[in-house]
């Protein structure tokens, strides 16, 4: 096992760990940053997000509204001190990305263009057309280039913490490349390892989202939290789940059922809104949790559109003509061409709500310190609180850069203030962990496909878009079973030099530890909020019982949970409405706003 | 595999395992096939169910991330963007890229890449008399398009497998990382060509590209490297001449 030292240590390579980085490496040029990833930054999947970041620019939007679409978009489970402090930042942090060269789209007269995203009162999503992901990631990829005490350790797969004394003394990963363990020891660790999405069979992930650097703080006592609340994005191909970006709706594009009814007007989004005329918070334009519920309705009524591989809706994007869609939705109209082989000038595309986001995750306050001493974490792996029971389109690759800079500042602060010293039995620790781990190989008898498949089906089925108990309890049997199966995994490769077979069973193990979190954490939510919905008599949001978060501690016995009070600051919950509904309640709303300013007046 | 099966290909897969293998050998896979069978399906169907021993990269599995190059039938193209239905019944050759050391199976080296990549400086110079304020730049759509087609690139690396100077000169910086530099060189808000001239106007750097226009053919994502190559030749070359006729700009070496 090789030991290295650094300052602070950053596992992950995509936009959250890299904008860390940088913030080390401008805030404190003195200290050393090493970000550990296990593939090379650029294939980070950040890569894969498409439709844009949301921030408040213009006079006629307000950071106050983008403080009320992201809260009521979240079902009131948000830490408000958190929305406020990104939405303060938002576009603070896109423009500096200009600054270092992201390629956003722009006016006529060279200012920054935003477009219309699903929950947003107001256009604020800026977009590098429908690439977004893929032009920040390589913007902070390439500026992370120029900054000599960033140095990064690339294939490297993450294993596992290290804990003395109860804090993080360091990371214990293995080098594929070189094909031995690594311990780096640091004062700090920065955990930004991105989502779980993997963990379902219907997913619009990439392969490496499987949830690693949550199951890892997981295990070394850090809480897990809101592991719940499970995005489905609306519109993913069937099958393989490629994405759809949400900007064709922000566009204009409209969904459309096997009697090309635009159904969404029948679950509450409605007036129909003309073709053409995309009104924000109204049709296609609402949140993705209740776009993904009407799709469950509308499949359970029969008025789905049967393909090879599954149930679908039509996402119509034809009246928009194919110099507009060139222009604005280049990549949708590539994949569409590459693999379904259609013109979605020509033709609608045929799409189906698809696991896309994990809300939940490592839990953090909004300096991004777990309650484990000496982690921190950001982006998707982790639970600021911003996002709450489910995420508005946009706001999550701002928070990366939001909150990656809090992360990288926080880190470097802690790592300054209390440089743990090298310790013997960290390196003990970690020596024991890495052979754990490489006595994996050449052993087992248990397929990893097997295992891996039937988790994707339980999750799909057990804890999907709508969830009973039932339902919940086989689906945490089947996970169950699963991990009893899985201490017999079948690593055949034994070769130590990109041994992807044993890697492959790293990532099955963090996906079954997180899958029997977030299983647990339904099981024990008896309501229905945001992505979370039953249907076995908790219909309704409970906020009696339920405005709060779910904690989950691993235990060698299965998750011990509890619930914790949700940041309410200037919002107390009140109805989530879109559609006609949401309009009239906004009207309501302000009016209510200038009633209690009047009384604060008259105290 | 979901989806109607439509017959079975022959994958021939170069297999090479460093600490066994004196050399690098072919190995035949019969796979199963359907209408949207990718050449990435293909090889982790062979991954899940007849040698899990098989090396290679990929994620995104929607020709954005840049991981799944291979040599496929001879040409260097993305896995996930082909299909096997186009190659069967086969046998379809699959390969390591071209040009690149091979670490294993299909995993090759990128680290010289990375390497030629920092070379490159791309990353953005803000004008140092007149740096933009908090809300950063103005740049009209016609300025952004001057670029924007270098700023495409994913790094997938199958314009190096294209490349038969790649192949030749080992050091020669190569279509991506050049393309890179020539990239911010183009930005309207950038003002470091200076800084990248000297890895650019090198043997190794752009002199050595033939404009054979491989890289343009290979590249997945529309990038068209030789154009760049060819324009920042121009650029050079006009450099010299302000050079050799003007005092030194900005006493910068």
């Amino acid at each position: 096992m090789q030991t290295v030292r650094t300052d602070v240590a950053v596992v992950g390579g995509g936009g959250a760990g890299l904008r860390a980085a940088i913030a080390v490496a401008e805030a404190h040029p003195e200290l050393d940053v090493t970000v550990l990833s296990k593939v090379y930054p650029m294939r980070s999947h950040t890569v894969a997000a498409e439709g844009g970041a949301a921030g408040v620019v213009g006079a006629d939007d307000s950071l106050e509204q983008h403080f009320a679409d992201t809260v009521s978009g979240g079902d009131w489970l948000c830490d408000q001190d958190v929305v406020q402090y990104f939405v303060e930042h938002a576009a603070h942090e896109m423009y500096r990305l200009e600054r270092w060269g992201c390629p956003w789209s722009r006016t006529d007269d060279g200012a920054v263009d935003v477009r219309r995203f699903g929950g947003m009162s107001r256009p604020r999503t800026w977009f590098a057309a429908d690439k977004t992901g893929f032009h920040v990631l390589h913007t902070l990829f390439q500026t992370s280039l120029q900054h000599p005490s960033i140095t990064r350790a690339d294939e490297c797969l993450a294993l596992e913490l290290v804990v003395r004394d109860g804090r993080v003394a360091g990371v214990l990963a293995y080098d594929q490349r070189e094909g031995y363990p690594v311990l780096v020891e640091a004062g700090a660790v920065v955990m930004a390892t991105g989502g779980a999405g993997r963990l379902y069979a219907q997913n619009t992930n990439g392969a490496i989202v499987t949830g690693d650097g949550m199951a890892m703080a997981y295990r070394a006592g850090a809480p897990l939290r809101d592991l719940e609340f499970v995005q489905y994005h609306p519109t993913g191909l069937p099958g393989s789940g490629i994405l759809i970006t949400e900007g064709c709706r922000g566009e204009g594009g409209v969904l459309l059922n096997a009697d090309g009814r635009r159904y969404l007007q029948d679950y509450g989004l409605g007036p129909e809104t003309p073709v053409g005329e995309p009104k924000n918070k109204h049709m296609e334009l609402g949140p993705r949790d209740r776009l993904s519920q009407a799709f469950w309705h509308e499949q359970r009524a029969g008025r789905t559109v049967a393909t090879p591989r599954g149930d679908a809706v039509h996402l119509d994007l034809r009246h928009l003509g194919r110099a507009y869609l060139r222009e604005r939705l280049p990549l949708i109209c590539e994949l569409t061409e590459q693999y379904l082989g259609i013109d979605p000038a020509t033709a609608p595309i045929p799409v189906c709500p698809s696991v896309h986001y994990s809300m939940g995750g490592i839990e953090t306050d909004v300096t991004t310190a777990t309650p484990l001493p000496g982690l921190f974490a950001v982006g998707e792996c982790a639970s600021s609180g911003l996002h709450g029971a489910n995420r508005l389109g946009s706001n999550s690759l701002a928070e990366l850069v939001v909150l990656g800079r809090v992360a990288g500042e926080r880190a470097a602060a802690a790592a300054l203030a209390d440089p743990a010293p090298s310790d013997p039995r960290v390196r003990r620790d970690a020596a024991d962990a890495a052979a754990r781990h490489l006595a994996r190989m050449g052993r087992g008898s248990e397929p990893q496909v097997g295992i891996r498949e039937e988790l994707g089906r339980a999750m799909d089925d057990g804890v999907g878009i709508f969830r009973t108990r039932e339902g919940m309890e086989r689906a945490a049997a089947a996970v169950r079973d699963l991990k009893e199966r899985y201490a017999d995994v079948r690593v055949a490769d034994t070769c130590p030099v990109y041994n992807t077979d044993w890697a492959a069973a790293v990532e099955l193990g963090a996906m079954l530890d997180v899958a029997d979190g977030l299983v647990a954490s339904a099981l024990a939510r008896e309501e229905s909020r945001g992505s979370h919905q039953r249907l076995d008599g908790f219909g309704e949001r409970d906020d009696e019982r339920f405005l709060a978060h779910t904690r989950a501690w691993w235990t060698p016995d299965g998750p011990r949970l509890e619930h914790t009070p949700v940041t309410i600051t200037t919002s107390p919950p009140a109805t989530r409405a879109y559609g006609a509904a949401g309009a009239a309640g906004a009207v309501g709303a302000a009016e209510g706003a200038g009633a209690a300013g009047t009384g604060e007046v008259a105290r | 595999m979901s989806g109607e099966v439509l017959g079975t290909i022959t994958l021939r897969v170069q297999r090479y395992r460093p600490d066994i293998d004196e050399a690098p050998h072919l190995v035949d896979y019969e796979v199963p096939w359907g209408q949207d069978t990718s050449v990435l399906d293909a090889l982790n169907w062979v991954k899940d169910h007849l040698d899990p021993t098989l090396a290679f990269r990929w994620s995104c599995r929607m020709a954005i991330c840049g991981s799944c190059g291979f040599q496929l039938n001879g040409t260097p193209r993305l896995g996930c963007e082909h299909f096997v239905r186009d190659y069967a019944p086969g046998p379809l050759v699959v390969e390591p890229l071209a040009n690149l050391a091979v670490e294993r199976d299909l995993v090759v080296d990128l680290e010289p890449f990375m390497a030629s990549l920092e070379r490159a400086r791309p990353w953005l110079v803000p004008d140092p008399d007149d740096p933009p304020g908090g809300t950063g730049n103005r740049q009209t759509p016609e300025q952004l398009l001057a670029y924007r087609d270098y700023a495409m690139c994913i790094d997938c690396l199958l314009c190096y497998a294209a490349c038969p100077q790649v192949a030749l000169a080992p050091d020669f910086l190569g279509p991506a990382a050049i393309t890179a530099a020539v990239r911010y060189d183009k930005d309207s808000r950038d003002h470091g060509g200076d800084e990248r001239l000297p890895a650019l106007d090198r043997e190794d750097g752009l002199w050595a590209c033939t404009f054979v226009g491989a890289c343009s053919t290979a590249c997945p994502k529309g990038v068209d490297p030789a154009a760049a190559i060819q324009q920042a030749k121009a650029a050079t070359a006009a450099a010299w001449a302000a050079e050799f006729l003007l005092p030194r700009r900005g006493g910068r070496s």
